[in-house]
């Protein structure tokens, strides 16, 4: 070792003086970057906080029943949410039963069939489908699906259903105008596929080649890889992705507003008039007073429980993939 | 593993002797996959080119040179919702993109692996998707109410609250992708982190931070729900303080539409292609934005 | 089996060392801990002025976890500390008191892959100085055409400065990266494995480089490369599990080290 001893260490001999940059903007911009992320979870607070501010004199008023009751009337200052649950969550389960095949399908088309020239265009004509805003959805349901619906669909059906057991009633539809809750469903069904798709396809890319090419290897065919390689490796994320688009589907408004024919009553045919608890709020919320706005206030309150549960539900699951 | 797999790889079948169920479930898969993205493709046609149809049909110079039509009155344009979209629509994004592009940094950069970070972007994971009619009565409650009216101002802050988290979670994922060593580098000269975020990550992540806000900014403008109760609309020019209602392309499209009027009906296809067109449109610069930029 | 001892003991020499020379910086009683984990145990070891000390060692020996510590730049990140005194210009880097923005233009640092910054090239060379020095513009031109001439890269920039730093090859943005390290008139550089992205020419180039600059700054360089090491260094230490092996001057370390494991090591036994 060259052993040397502290004294003989070099002092500075550099004369010019440092001037550090004000470490007081550096401290600033921190603080800056810090509050304004703050402030995202403060919003959040900010929306839970108003809900249930706004639809807590609603809730002491009718108690559990506010949940329960399906009598929403305005004369007599009676409110209850059950209508509204119902055909939210009715509109948004069919919206998955018809959108989760067609955006996995997809999904596996992009990823594992399409030729190359043809991915790109496919990704963004399903990308933009997510970017056309809800309300041209919704006019599209109202001014041209609907009336199609009506005339090819619920007509013939009724006419053929009317007089059986259970198919009489759940597939009969009164007034045969086009809109009701299978309707609402179609189109938040239309609605979900590019967002289902698009993290889905994200996920089945994901997945390492080696394993594909390891199972094609094998003489698997490509539904063979799909079905015991692809969906076990992503299934759970899938699920994820799943659960995403199932919280797009519950809080729709404004193409549910146009399409769901906003009827107060519970009906038992889906191809009757009902409501969401968005489109409630959404027809009758400039013109409520005193308890009604309450009531929507509070329906705004279920809403948000049911949506906020169902997305972290949705991100734990995308989450836990992503650890593994 | 599964059972099928190991059956074909351990009892390998002499030449075309493989079972012919294995080729229909798959020729079914390729084909049922096939028809599915049809499916979504021609409902994006058949929108579009129902928007196109309905929408040119409807537009005329002088939807670009009138404001909307009371009831009963022919005639008439869009101009003053067009004229108040663009001024909500700008009002959002100026609001939202330095909070979200200083929260999102926040979480790239300082924040990164902490517990209180992981938990912000979760929270802002689940604004991303939140339903936008609740930030219409949260911004209701919050302006509103105690501004005794519907305003611009309100109806700006409830965009802004949408497009923020779409801007923070771009601008933290184009930040992560700035490599390490380039902070390392900067600091190594004795930048403070401050300036080596403004001006080497920043900087290398510009165009994808630029994508985000443009994105941000498609999102809103064809926002219905938030303005509801927050902006509404109006059918004359609105007040230059912004106070009451200010007229916007997607609540007048919304009133218009379901509308008796027939010329109102019109008018609602009319600013119905016209937000389309543009969203697209702003969507595609924005991806070629970024393509362009990631090909360097 | 010793190709390595062989082929470096005719390069080993090329510049003799000094060891008389005052030292620059004092390492004592040095730990690093990674978390739990402590990656330096009880390093003391001195840099001695205008030299240039290789450190080398097998892959996660500590050289780098060293040299990183020298301008303090492991306090990126949160769960890495150091404990005990690395002395520099009378004062201990280690101590909070010390301003690390100051301490790091003081004391430079290459790295393993080139950085270019997102902006031209001149304005890469300016970067450092700006931080620090308000000058006129035609000041600064001065500045960063003396750092580019330094660091042999001016003939090849001169006509683009400004273009982007990012267009040029792996090799020149390394120089560029050594030039923006030297506008700032550093006392110390500290070298990352500066060649290990580079190809040969490249490298060739960035070790003359080196010789040069040993004229003028202090030069610590971690390197995998052990011909490299007895080509360009004066001082050599070799490092192992985090602890200090041998240190001594290159010639010395090469040709009759005085340690087993080091012997070991440069004839290519392990590591």
């Amino acid at each position: 070792m060259v052993a040397v001893s502290q004294q003989q260490l070099v002092m500075s001999m550099d004369t010019s003086i440092r001037r550090a940059p004000k470490s007081s903007s550096d401290t600033l911009f921190r603080l800056a970057s810090f509050g304004s992320a703050l402030l995202v979870l403060i919003v959040l607070a900010g929306i839970i906080g108003s809900m249930i501010w706004g639809g807590l004199p609603a809730f002491r008023e009718f108690g559990l029943g506010f949940i329960t009751s399906s009598v929403w009337d305005v004369q007599r200052d009676q409110y209850g949410a059950w209508v509204a649950i119902v055909g939210t969550l009715t509109t948004a389960f069919i919206a998955l039963l018809i959108g989760v095949p067609i955006s996995l399908g997809i999904a596996i088309f992009l990823t594992q069939l399409c030729p190359p020239w043809l991915k790109r265009p496919v990704a963004t004509t399903i990308e933009l489908l997510a970017a056309v805003p809800s309300i041209i959805y919704g006019m599209w349901g109202l001014f041209v699906f609907a009336p199609l619906f009506a005339k090819f669909v619920q007509i013939p059906v009724s006419q053929i259903v009317e007089g059986l057991p259970i198919f009489g009633t759940i597939l009969y539809a009164r007034v045969p105008s086009g809109v009701g809750i299978l309707t609402a469903g179609i189109i938040l069904a239309i609605m979900i596929i590019p967002f289902i798709a698009s993290v889905a396809r994200d996920i089945l890319d994901q997945v390492p080649p080696i394993l594909r090419e390891s199972a094609y290897g094998i003489g698997c065919t490509t539904w063979e890889v799909v079905r015991h390689v692809l969906l076990p490796q992503a299934g759970v994320s899938i699920i994820g992705a799943i659960m995403l688009g199932l919280g797009r589907a519950l809080g729709e408004t404004m193409a549910v507003t146009f399409v769901v024919g906003n009827a107060n009553r519970l009906s038992a045919s889906f191809f009757d008039p009902g409501s969401t608890i968005a489109s409630r709020i959404a027809n009758e919320f400039n013109e409520a007073i005193g308890l009604q706005l309450n009531a929507l206030m509070a329906l705004g309150c279920i809403l948000f429980l049911v949506t906020f549960l169902v997305l972290v539900l949705a991100r734990l699951l995308i989450a836990r993939v992503k650890v593994n | 593993m599964d059972t099928a797999l190991q059956a074909s790889s351990t009892a390998p079948a002499p030449w075309g002797r493989v079972r012919r169920s294995r080729y229909v479930a798959d020729k079914t898969l390729r084909i049922v996959c096939t028809i599915f993205t049809g499916i979504g493709a021609i409902a994006l046609g058949w929108i579009l080119l129902m928007l196109l149809y309905q929408g040119l049909t409807a537009l005329s110079p002088a939807v670009f040179a009138n404001t909307t039509p009371g009831p009963m009155t022919q005639g008439g344009g869009i101009i003053n919702a067009i004229t108040g979209s663009l001024i909500l629509t700008f009002l959002g994004i100026v609001v939202a993109t330095p909070v979200g592009i200083m929260a999102g940094t926040y979480l790239a950069e300082y924040g990164k692996g902490s517990k209180l970070a992981s938990v912000i972007r979760f929270v802002n994971d689940i604004l991303l998707a939140a339903p936008s009619i609740l930030i219409g009565l949260f911004v209701y409650t919050l302006m509103v109410q105690p501004m005794g009216g519907y305003s611009g101002w309100a109806g700006g802050v409830a965009l802004a609250i949408i497009a923020v988290p779409v801007i923070v979670r771009t601008t933290e994922d184009m930040l992560r992708l700035v490599p390490g060593s380039l902070r390392e580098a900067g600091v190594a000269l004795g930048a403070p982190m401050s300036v080596v975020i403004r001006s080497i990550s920043w900087r290398a992540a510009r165009s994808g931070m630029v994508t985000g806000v443009l994105l941000a900014t498609a999102r809103i403008a064809g926002e219905t729900a938030p303005l509801l109760f927050t902006a509404l609309n109006n059918n004359f020019w609105f007040r230059a303080d912004l106070m009451g209602g200010v007229s916007n392309l997607p609540v007048m499209i919304y009133q218009f539409a379901l509308s008796p009027y027939q010329n109102w009906r019109e008018l609602a296809w009319a600013g119905a292609l016209v937000i389309t067109l543009s969203i697209l449109a702003l969507s595609v610069v924005a991806r070629l934005l970024f393509k362009k930029d990631s090909v360097r | 089996m010793s190709p390595v001892a062989v082929s470096t003991s005719s390069a080993v020499g090329k510049s003799t060392a000094n060891a008389a020379a005052p030292i620059r910086i004092a390492v004592r009683k040095l730990d690093f801990y990674y978390g739990d984990f402590k990656g330096l145990k009880d390093i003391n070891l001195n840099f001695h002025d205008r030299q240039v000390t290789a450190l080398i060692g097998p892959s996660g020996c500590g050289k780098s976890t060293l040299l990183r510590t020298f301008n303090r730049i492991y306090s990126l990140y949160p769960e890495q500390r150091a404990e005990g005194e690395i002395i520099l210009d009378g004062k201990n880097v280690l101590s909070p008191s010390i301003d690390v923005n100051e301490l790091r233009a003081r004391v430079g640092m290459v790295f393993q892959k080139p950085t270019p910054f997102p902006m031209s090239i001149y304005d890469n060379v300016a970067f450092g100085i700006r931080l620090y020095e308000k000058l006129p513009r035609a000041e600064l031109d001065v500045r960063v055409e003396e750092a580019l001439r330094k660091a042999a890269l001016w003939d090849e920039v001169k006509d683009k400065l400004k273009q982007s730093g990012m267009g040029l090859s792996g090799g020149q943005q390394q120089r560029l990266c050594i030039a923006r390290t030297i506008a700032q008139r550093p006392e110390v550089i500290l070298f990352d494995e500066p060649t290990s992205a580079l190809d040969p020419i490249s490298t060739g180039k960035i070790e003359e480089l080196i010789e040069q600059l040993r004229s003028e700054f202090t030069i610590v360089i971690v390197t995998h490369n052990m011909q490299q090491a007895a080509r360009i260094s004066q001082f050599t230490a070799f490092m192992y599990l985090g602890e200090l092996v041998e240190f001594d001057v290159t010639t010395k370390m090469f040709m009759n080290p005085s340690k087993k494991q080091t012997q070991d090591y440069i004839t290519g036994r392990f590591g």
